[in-house]
C-alpha cells in the first residue's frame, strides 16, 4: 500500500517537472498546447482519482472486521444524497472536461493553418518501406530520413504513404497523424526553439518499422536557405525512376539529399492507389 | 501437383527447424501433449475423459474446461510477454537483442491475439459458465448441447494459434491486422491466414456463447427473480452477452472481407479497385471497442459480489449499479473512433467521439463510489478476492484517468500508439479485467470443486502481481512521454529508454513469480483438499443463490428450483432462518429433467480445426471435408431424439441427505455463523 502512494507520488512529480521528456518539453506552439492541455485534464481527473484512492484505504482500515469498534451496518444500501453526488462529482468534471475537448479539438486541428504571420512551409511526406521521403515542392528538393525548417515560420506536412500506414509524429513540435496510402493528410505546426529533434513512424508498419527514424534541424530562416542551397548541389535527382528504386523496402536508411524532384511526385504517389493498378509490391 | 493437391502450400519447409526458440517451444509443447495421452492411457482414463469430461454439457464443467483453456493461453501469452521484455531490454544500440524483427513482430501480434482471444474471453466464459446458472437459480444453460458446442470452437480456435508457432508462421501485424499491412501484398504467408481462421472459428463460438446465455438469463431465472432482482453478475453478464451478440458479427463480417481480399483478390480493403482500408480499421474497432466492455462489465460483476460478501453488506445503489451497467454497454457503441483520432477525421468528429468517450467515465465512476460505500460501514474481511478488489480500486483508478486522458484528441496525437496507451490498457486490462478474474475464480473455486483454495499462496500470488505490474508499467508511461513508440524492436542508445525498459523487464519476472504462486496454490490446495474442504456449500457468508446448494454443486443445481422475493435472496433466507430458529421443514424432491451429453460440439470441433488449417494452407480437400464433417454431425444431431432424461426423485434425494448430513456435521453453532449472529443482534 505505501509502495503504490510513492509511485503516485513519483509519477506526479515526474509529470509537473518535465525533464527530458518529449511530452513535456515542447519546442514548439502546437506541442506546447498539447502539454498545457495534458496536465491540466490530469490534475482535473485527479479531483476525483487521489480522494477515492484514498477513501478505499480509510475504509478498509476503518471497517476492517479486525476493528470491533466501528460501526456496522449491514442492511444500509441507500442514499439519495450519496448517490446523487457519486453522479454528480463526475458529471461536472466530464462537463468541464468535454468543454476543453471541444475547444481544443478545434483549436489543435491538424488540418487547420496556424494564426501565424508568413506564408507556410510546405513540406511533402512520404512513408516508405521503411523510410520517410520528404519533398519540398516549392524548393524543388526532397530529402530522405531528414527535415530542416527555420524557427517561428509555420509548416505544413502533406503526409501520404507508398507502404503500409504509418504515422508522423515529432514530439516536441506536435502530435502525430497517419501517413495512409492514396490518401493525403495534413499537419501544421510550428517550432519555437532551435534544436535538433527526433521524429519517427508512430504505427507498426513491417520488419524495418523501427528504424523510421528521422532527424528535424530547426535553425534560423538563413539557416533554412543555406541548408537548401547546399541540397540543391547533390549530385542526385529523384526522377520517377530513382523514386520508384527508393520506393523499394529498405532497412535504417541514412540521410539522403535530392537537389530536384520529380513535377509533382507527390500527387503521383497518391494517385498510383486511385487507379486500379497498384496491387503489387515495389520489387525488392 | 500431386503433392500440391494433397498437402496444399504446406511443406516440410514450413517448419521452422533452423530456429532453436520455436523447435524448443514446440518440443516442450509436444513432451506435455505426450505427458498428458500417456498418462490418460496407463491411468486407463480415456472413457472417463470423454463420458466426463469432452462429451459434458453440464456448464460447470464447461466452465472449468474453459478456464483450463484460459490458464494455458496465459502462461503461452505471458512467455511471449517475457520475449518481448527481454528482447526490448536487450535490443539497444548496436545491439539488435536476439529475437529478428519478423520473430518479434510474430511474438506481439500472438501475445495480443491470444490474451484477448484466447485467455480473457475464455476466462470470462468460464466464470458465466460457474456462476450465472447457479445464480439465477436455474439447472443449465439454456442451451446446453450449444454451450459446448462454443467451447469446442473456441479450443478449436485455440488449436490453430499454437499450431501457428510450430508450422508456418503467425500474423506479424498487429493483434488487429490492419491492411494494407495485413493485405496479400504486404503479408503474403499463412500468417494471416491463421489469425483470420483462428479468429473467424473461436469468434463463432463466442457468438453462439453470447445468445445462449443472453437466453438463459431472459428464460431460465428462478420464480420471483425479476430483472431488479438479479444479482449484480448477471446483470452484468447480460448486458456483456447484449454487447457479444451485437459486436461479434461485425467481427466476423470483417476478418470475412478481409478473406475475400487475400483469397479471391477482392478490393475490400486495398487501396486500387476503390477499397478502402480505413474502412477496416472502422470495423474493426466497432467490434474492438465494445470487446473491451464484454470482458470488463463481469469483470465489475464479480468485484460487485465479492465487495458485498466480504463486507458482509447489501451492495450500495443496487439500481444505479444496473443503471450505469446498462449506459456503459448503450456507450461502448458510439466510441469506437476513439482509437484513430490521429487518422485525419476532422475536428467536429474528433470532438463527439472524445466526448462520447469520456462520458463512460461517470457511470463507471459511480460504480467505484458505490462499491467504496459499500465497504463504508461494513465488516471487511481481507480474503483473497477482497484484495484483488482493493487492488483493482487503485490500479483501475489510474487507468481510468490515463483513459479519460487519451479521450481528448489534441492529447491523443501524442499519446496515440506510444507505450503510454500500452501502459494505459495494461492497467485497466490487468488491473480490472484479470484481477477481476482471479477474484472471481477463487470466490467461485469452492462451489465447483468442493474446497478452496490456499489463502497464502493466493495473498503472495496476489502481491506478486500487484507489484509487478506497477513495475513493469509504471515505466511505460514514463517511456510513452519520452516518445517511445510501441512495437520497437530495437531502439538507439540516444533514446535514453534502456533503463525504463531494465525496470520494465523486472516488472515482468515479478509477475512471473505471481503465475508461480498461482499454479502452487492450485497444487498446495489440491494436496491439502481435506483440509480446505467446505461441507457448509456457503464458504464466504455469500448471499446469492449459488451458495445455497452444495460445493461442489451437484450435476442437477437445485435439487428443488429456488423462489426469491428480493435481491440477495440467500443472505435474506439465512437471516429469516436465525430469526425464526426452527427445523427447515422436509423437503418434497421431483423428478429433475437433464439434458443428456453428446460429442456432437467436440466433433464438430475437430472439423472446424481441420477446415481453419485446410483453409491456411489452401488445401482443398481438407477444406471440403471439414466443412462437410461439420455439416454431417450437425444433421446427424437433429435427428438424435434422445437429448434428455430425469433423474428420479429417489436420487435427488439420496444426494441430497448425504449432503445435509454433511452439513449437519459442521453446522453445529460451535464456532461457525458467528458473524451472523452478530448481524441479528444488530439488527434487532
Amino acid at each position: 500500500m505505501k509502495k503504490l502512494s510513492k509511485i503516485l507520488l513519483l509519477a506526479t512529480t515526474i509529470l509537473l517537472s518535465s525533464c527530458k521528456m518529449a511530452v513535456l518539453d515542447p519546442k514548439g506552439i502546437i506541442a506546447s498546447s498539447q502539454k498545457h492541455l495534458f496536465i491540466d485534464a490530469i490534475l482535473l481527473m485527479l479531483i476525483v482519482v487521489i480522494p477515492v484512492i484514498i477513501l478505499s484505504f480509510i475504509f478498509a482500515w476503518k471497517y476492517s472486521a479486525k476493528n470491533k469498534d466501528a460501526n456496522y451496518t449491514p442492511n444500509w444500501s441507500h442514499s439519495t444524497a450519496i448517490e446523487t453526488v457519486c453522479w454528480l462529482v463526475p458529471c461536472i468534471i466530464i462537463a468541464v472536461l468535454a468543454t476543453m475537448t471541444w475547444i481544443s479539438s478545434h483549436k489543435l486541428d491538424p488540418y487547420r493553418p496556424l494564426d501565424a504571420k508568413g506564408k507556410p512551409v510546405i513540406i511533402q511526406a512520404v512513408a516508405l518501406d521503411w523510410k520517410w521521403l520528404f519533398i519540398y515542392p516549392n524548393q524543388h528538393i526532397a530529402t530522405v530520413n531528414y527535415v530542416q525548417i527555420p524557427t517561428h515560420t509555420p509548416i505544413r506536412f502533406m503526409i501520404t504513404a507508398d507502404a503500409p500506414m504509418n504515422s508522423l509524429e515529432i514530439p516536441r513540435l506536435a502530435g502525430q497523424i497517419y501517413a495512409m496510402p492514396g490518401m493525403r493528410t495534413q499537419l501544421n505546426l510550428m517550432a519555437d526553439e532551435a534544436g535538433s529533434y527526433t521524429g519517427f513512424s508512430a504505427n507498426y508498419s513491417g520488419n524495418g518499422f523501427s528504424g523510421m527514424n528521422f532527424t528535424v534541424k530547426v535553425g534560423s530562416e538563413q539557416q533554412f536557405n543555406q541548408w537548401i542551397g547546399k541540397v540543391k548541389r547533390s549530385k542526385h535527382r529523384l526522377s520517377m525512376h530513382a523514386y520508384n528504386l527508393l520506393a523499394r523496402p529498405s532497412e535504417n536508411d541514412k540521410v539522403r539529399y535530392f537537389s530536384h524532384s520529380e513535377d509533382k511526385l507527390f500527387r503521383k504517389v497518391i494517385e498510383k492507389y486511385l487507379k486500379p493498378s497498384n496491387t503489387e509490391r515495389h520489387k525488392s | 501437383m500431386l503433392e500440391k493437391l494433397i498437402f496444399g502450400n504446406l511443406s516440410l519447409s514450413s517448419i521452422p527447424y533452423d530456429n532453436p526458440i520455436i523447435m524448443d517451444a514446440g518440443a516442450f509443447m509436444a513432451l506435455v501433449a505426450a505427458i498428458v495421452i500417456g498418462s490418460l492411457f496407463y491411468f486407463k482414463k480415456w472413457t472417463y475423459l470423454w463420458k466426463e469430461w469432452i462429451t459434458s454439457v453440464d456448464h460447470k464443467k464447461i466452465g472449468i474446461m474453459y478456464i483450463l483453456l484460459a490458464f494455458v493461453m496465459l502462461l503461452r501469452g505471458f512467455t511471449d510477454a517475457i520475449m518481448m521484455r527481454a528482447q526490448q531490454a536487450m535490443a539497444v544500440g548496436h545491439s539488435y537483442g536476439y529475437l529478428p524483427p519478423e520473430h518479434f513482430n510474430q511474438i506481439f501480434t500472438a501475445h495480443g491475439v491470444i490474451m484477448i482471444f484466447f485467455m480473457a474471453m475464455p476466462f470470462m466464459f468460464g466464470l458465466l459458465n460457474l456462476a450465472v446458472p447457479l445464480q439465477i437459480g436455474a439447472r443449465d444453460v439454456a442451451f446446453p448441447y450449444l454451450n459446448s458446442l462454443s467451447l469446442w470452437l473456441t479450443i478449436a480456435g485455440a488449436v490453430l494459434v499454437n499450431i501457428s508457432l510450430v508450422v508456418g508462421k503467425f500474423a506479424a501485424t498487429g493483434w488487429l491486422a490492419y491492411p494494407p499491412l495485413s493485405g496479400l501484398v504486404y503479408s503474403p504467408g499463412v500468417g494471416v491466414d491463421y489469425y483470420i481462421w483462428a479468429l473467424q472459428i473461436s469468434g463463432v463460438g463466442s457468438l453462439l456463447s453470447g445468445i445462449n446465455f443472453m437466453v438463459t438469463i431472459f428464460k431460465m431465472r428462478c420464480p420471483g427473480m425479476t430483472l431488479m432482482k438479479m444479482p449484480v453478475f448477471t446483470w452484468t453478464a447480460l448486458c456483456a452477452m447484449i454487447l457479444v451478440a451485437l459486436a461479434f458479427p461485425i467481427l466476423t463480417a470483417t476478418l470475412g472481407m478481409l478473406f475475400l481480399d487475400r483469397f479471391f483478390g477482392m478490393h475490400f480493403f486495398t487501396a486500387g479497385f476503390g477499397g478502402n482500408a480505413m474502412m477496416y480499421v472502422n470495423l474493426i474497432w466497432a467490434w474492438g471497442h465494445p470487446e473491451v466492455y464484454i470482458l470488463i462489465l463481469p469483470a465489475f460483476g464479480i468485484f460487485s459480489e465479492v465487495v458485498a460478501t466480504f463486507c458482509k453488506k447489501r451492495l450500495f445503489g443496487y439500481t444505479s449499479m444496473v443503471w450505469a451497467t446498462v449506459v456503459i454497454t448503450f456507450l461502448a457503441f458510439v466510441v469506437w473512433l476513439h482509437h484513430f483520432f490521429t487518422m485525419g477525421a476532422g475536428a467536429n468528429v474528433n470532438a463527439f467521439f472524445g466526448i462520447a468517450t469520456m462520458i463512460i467515465a461517470i457511470p463507471t465512476g459511480v460504480k467505484i463510489f458505490n462499491w467504496l460505500f459499500t465497504m463504508f460501514r461494513g465488516k471487511i474481511t481481507f480474503s483473497v478476492p477482497m484484495l484483488w478488489t482493493m487492488g483493482f480500486i487503485s490500479t483501475f483508478a489510474i487507468g481510468g484517468m490515463t483513459g479519460v486522458l487519451m479521450s481528448v484528441p489534441a492529447v491523443d496525437f501524442q499519446l496515440h500508439n506510444s507505450v503510454f496507451l500500452v501502459a494505459h490498457f495494461h492497467n485497466v486490462i490487468i488491473g480490472g479485467v484479470v484481477f477481476g478474474y482471479f477474484a472471481g475464480l477463487t470466490y467461485w473455486f469452492p462451489k465447483v470443486f468442493g474446497f478452496k483454495l490456499d489463502e497464502k499462496y493466493g495473498k503472495r500470488a496476489f502481491w506478486c502481481w500487484l507489484i509487478g505490474f506497477y513495475v513493469a508499467f509504471t515505466p511505460l508511461y514514463i517511456l510513452g512521454l519520452k516518445g517511445m513508440t510501441r512495437r520497437l524492436d530495437h531502439y538507439s542508445i540516444a533514446s535514453g529508454f534502456h533503463p525504463y525498459l531494465m525496470v520494465a523487464a523486472a516488472g515482468a519476472a515479478i509477475i512471473a513469480l505471481g503465475i508461480a504462486f498461482q499454479i502452487l496454490q492450485v497444487l498446495v490446495s489440491i494436496k491439502k483438499r481435506r483440509a480446505y474442504r467446505d461441507l457448509t456449500g456457503d464458504p464466504w457468508g455469500g448471499r446469492t443463490l449459488e451458495w445455497s446448494i452444495s460445493s461442489p454443486a451437484p450435476f442437477y443445481n437445485f435439487a428443488i428450483t429456488p423462489e426469491v422475493d428480493s435481491i440477495d435472496a440467500f443472505w435474506e433466507t439465512k437471516q429469516r432462518a436465525l430469526k425464526e430458529g426452527g427445523t427447515p421443514k422436509k423437503p418434497k424432491y421431483a423428478d429433475i429433467h437433464m439434458p443428456r451429453n453428446t460429442g456432437t460440439g467436440f466433433i464438430i470441433g475437430i472439423f472446424s480445426a481441420a477446415f481453419g488449417f485446410a483453409m491456411t494452407w489452401h488445401i482443398m480437400w481438407l477444406t471440403a471435408a471439414g466443412l462437410i464433417g461439420v455439416a454431417a454431425a450437425i444433421i446427424a444431431r437433429s435427428f438424435n431424439m434422445d437429448t434428455d432424461y430425469y433423474v428420479k426423485a429417489e436420487e435427488v434425494e439420496k444426494i441430497e441427505t448425504a449432503f445435509a448430513n454433511e452439513k449437519a456435521q459442521v453446522s453445529q453453532p460451535t464456532e461457525t455463523d458467528d458473524f451472523d449472529a452478530g448481524t441479528l443482534s444488530e439488527a434487532t
